[in-house]
């Protein structure tokens, strides 16, 4: 009996011949317990070197396997081949990013917005290393610790219309991890994130389509962070209007 | 870093298509969303030109009134009235997710508080149906 097989038709830019993407279909042989990042592997491996795309951990840690697959931004290591088979499988870049090669975005834009909100703890005085660690109760890192899973893999801003219409929107993640890192109890440098995440480009630039929760690999629900923040900073600028004598 | 930084020249820019919100239907029903303002917006113009017939007596907020149940507006009201409680409902799912409830440890499942507003609201709407029965009657 002939070997099951699949096709996966894949995005090829070439930038040195290319002005602009082109499809390759490739045929090969199915198994079960492939992934789409299995497949691609095996296409480089076995098929077409040439083809490009990026990888590492493969199992759902990295966040660098990030593809359009049939057209929804998936982890390609947690896309299971037989959950599209027989049919054809359509392998993209993640849309709303610029494409460098084949299946290869450029990050830098996410990088520069991620870096902006300060994603670490801020301390107004660092304490000698001497003194000991920041502690902290189960309970205070109950409060921010759903917001620890991102893994940066930019799923969220392959499915944010908002961030494709609006470049310059903060997006989803980067949004969601300073959120994380205001509410961390070890944490002084609220007053340095708010000034980004209320400008015009952060929080309310987001209608709440909601989509980069659904996507999320790692359940951190981005549209949750961003619309609490909403309520949060609403609720900062009702308290300084009517209580100015109660500000910090 | 800006040293490893890829060559823009080089770089293909994706476009989104004028059709993006055809290509799921989360994105579709986010549309709808958004509309229903629209419709709920007219819905209350309206309602602001009938209350202001008031001004010229009751004939003339009676025959505005009559004006308005043609078939043609009446479709346009039940139009306005699937928005409006898609709207209300978008909403509620809304809330679950912007103030979540916790309970001791546990945070309260956001069916469950979708399903108190829903409950809330029914509630509400049938004291009201109440009230306007009884002061008709």
């Amino acid at each position: 009996m002939a070997e099951p097989t699949v096709t996966l038709n894949v995005t090829r830019y070439r930038p040195e011949q290319d002005r602009a993407p082109t499809n390759q279909r490739y045929t090969i042989p199915y198994k079960n317990d492939w992934v789409v990042l299995d497949a691609l592997n095996h296409i480089k491996d076995q098929m077409d070197g040439t083809l490009s795309y990026r990888w590492s951990c493969r199992m759902g840690v990295c966040g660098s396997c990030g593809m359009m697959v049939n057209g929804v931004p998936k982890l390609t290591c947690a896309a299971f081949l037989r959950d599209y088979y027989p049919q054809e499988i359509r392998v993209e870049p993640l849309v709303n990013f610029p494409i460098i090669r084949d299946l290869v975005i450029d990050m830098s834009d996410f990088l520069d917005k991620l870096k902006s909100v300060k994603p670490w703890i801020i301390r107004k005085e660092e304490k000698p290393v001497s003194q000991g660690e920041y502690r902290q109760t189960p309970a205070e890192l109950e409060a921010y610790k759903q917001f620890t899973q991102c893994i940066n893999c930019m799923l969220c801003y392959a499915a944010c219309p908002v961030y494709g219409l609006e470049p310059e929107f903060l997006g989803p993640a980067a949004i969601a991890l300073g959120y994380r890192y205001n509410l961390d109890s070890r944490d002084q440098g609220r007053d340095q994130r708010q000034g980004v995440l209320m400008s015009h480009d952060a929080i309310w630039q987001c209608t709440f389509v909601g989509e980069c929760s659904v996507v999320c690999p790692k359940d951190v629900d981005p549209a949750a962070a961003i619309q609490r923040t909403k309520v949060d900073t609403t609720k900062e600028w009702f308290q300084s209007v009517l209580l100015p004598w109660g500000q910090k | 870093m800006s040293g490893t930084r890829p060559d823009k020249s080089k770089l293909y820019y994706q476009k989104v298509s004028a059709t993006w919100w055809l290509k799921k239907p989360s994105y579709l029903l986010f549309m709808l969303r958004e509309l229903s303002s629209v419709f709920i917006a007219l819905f209350l113009v309206i309602y602001l030109i009938q209350l202001s017939q008031l001004i010229d007596g009751p004939q003339a907020y009676v025959s505005f009134a009559q004006k308005l149940s043609s078939p043609g507006w009446i479709l346009f009201h039940l139009v306005v009235l699937a928005f409006a409680l898609y709207h209300s409902f978008t909403w509620f799912k809304s809330t679950a997710v912007i103030l979540p409830i916790r309970i001791g440890e546990r945070l309260l499942p956001r069916e469950m508080i979708i399903a108190l507003n829903i409950g809330a609201w029914v509630l509400v709407s049938l004291v009201i149906l109440f009230l306007f029965l009884a002061l008709k009657g």
